[in-house]
């Protein structure tokens, strides 16, 4: 055997590809899953706690700001493992995947909140004024004139953070969460062989490709009609 | 309330993990002394290769940057750190952690140089070579300075968030904060030592993050 019949061997061996091409493909459903799930909770919830910093509670401001603070601060595998095995000693029992989902939700929901922030920050205050002045009411100007405004300039890096947030899903690997690169893990450990490994990343790379090609689309248009 | 106090924040826990969480912590300020100036230049080069004349580099290396920036920084740690040794290199993990941090965060930082750099008008670098400066010296002096200032909000969350992903060495065996932490975990059976890691992260990163913010919205304003 030559050196490069052993490379291909270990790194591209057909046989071992069939056998988990199978098991990569549902990794790669969990992987989808988890990120869906990720994107409509976080992106709600920050959204949701962006509305509600605009009524301007004091205290109500102050415990958001620290929300988002904390959870834009900590790695997220360090809250994952957190919750993980913290949790089930006070009684809070989670599956894995709920635990992946809550985690990576907060943290987006930190970023959405930061971004959808500075977007209500950055539309200006005539805006507010002659909305108002036009007998809309607080919530009206808030929903009708300023939000329209403020999540288009916020789509950008919303999209950029929303990717690196779904990328996190990689983390779910440490607690078991059978997802693209746990499956692929345990195939090698199984095989003795890289090949799973290879196509672990390079699932990682069909799903995520599009999506940085599709956001970079999105943050040009957006940029465009800013201007 | 007294359990939730027990299990996450147990001092007398907290002072036994101490010791070697404050090793981890170590190991933690000895990566990111790695890993950042790693990114930093190699997000440079990234950058100006990807800006140069010539095309076959200029395309090579936005494929790869882009390759890197698509997977997970976890995977490309795993795939170094367990794939490499199929073809006979074996990394430490320090190593490992280092390789993969320097793919994954020159090719971020480099898109950031990059925005930078197009952010400065074509007539600076005119004007510069004509007072009679080399190219270097124009880039160096005239360009690099205005690009860096343009996107420094960027470049300073970027490295909030490169030293979070130090935390990911944690994964491979290496012992920094995170990994101390979980094993004082394991031993005592209490998550307070994790506690104590998250403390440790967010009393360094919480300032930076304020800051963060604060650049961005007056960038913003």
């Amino acid at each position: 055997m030559t050196d490069l019949d052993r490379f291909l061997a270990t790194f591209l061996n057909p046989a071992v590809a069939g056998q988990y091409a199978g098991a990569i493909a549902a990794g790669v459903l969990v992987t989808i899953e988890v990120a869906v799930a990720v994107l409509v909770t976080g992106l709600a919830l920050g959204l949701g706690l962006a509305v509600l910093r605009a009524y301007r509670i004091r205290p109500l401001n102050a415990l958001i700001v620290i929300f988002v603070d904390v959870f834009r601060a900590l790695p997220p595998l360090v809250v994952i493992l957190l919750a993980y095995f913290g949790l089930p000693n006070v009684g809070v029992t989670l599956s894995a995947f709920a635990v992946l989902w809550l985690v990576l939700s907060l943290v987006l929901a930190a970023f959405a909140e930061e971004i959808v922030w500075a977007g209500i920050l950055s539309v200006r205050k005539g805006q507010w004024d002659a909305a108002r002045s036009t007998g809309l009411g607080f919530a009206q100007t808030l929903f009708y004139v300023v939000l329209p405004q403020a999540v288009r300039l916020a789509i950008p890096p919303l999209t950029n953070r929303a990717i690196a947030t779904t990328k996190n899903t990689a983390l779910g690997s440490v607690i078991g969460v059978g997802e693209i690169i746990n499956q692929a893990q345990t195939a090698v450990a199984v095989t003795g062989n890289a090949t799973p490994l290879l196509m672990g990343a390079l699932a990682y790379i069909i799903v995520f490709v599009p999506v940085l090609i599709l956001a970079g689309r999105i943050e040009r248009r957006f940029a465009w009609r800013r201007a | 309330m007294d359990a939730l106090l027990q299990q996450f924040f147990n001092l007398d826990v907290m002072a036994q993990a101490w010791p070697l969480v404050l090793k981890g912590l170590g190991m933690t300020a000895l990566l990111c002394l790695a890993v950042i100036p790693l990114g930093l230049g190699g997000g440079l080069l990234v950058a100006l290769a990807s800006l140069s004349g010539s095309r076959a580099l200029r395309w090579s290396v936005r494929v790869f940057a882009d390759l890197f920036r698509a997977l997970p920084p976890l995977v490309l740690l795993i795939l170094i750190y367990s794939g490499l040794p199929f073809a006979g290199i074996r990394l430490s993990p320090f190593a490992a952690v280092c390789l993969a941090f320097l793919l994954n965060a020159s090719s971020f930082y480099g898109e950031i140089y990059r925005a930078g750099i197009e952010s400065v008008g074509r007539g600076q670098w005119e004007a510069a070579r004509s007072t009679g400066l080399t190219a270097g010296q124009a880039f160096g002096y005239v360009i690099l300075p205005q690009a860096v200032r343009n996107v420094l909000p960027d470049l300073v969350s970027n490295t909030v968030e490169v030293v979070k992903l130090t935390s990911l060495a944690s994964v491979v065996s290496f012992t920094e904060l995170l990994y101390a932490a979980d094993m004082a975990r394991s031993v005592t059976y209490n998550a307070s030592p994790i506690v104590l890691a998250a403390l440790i992260y967010l009393a360094i990163l919480w300032p930076v993050v304020r800051l963060t913010s604060r650049l961005e919205h007056r960038i913003a304003a």
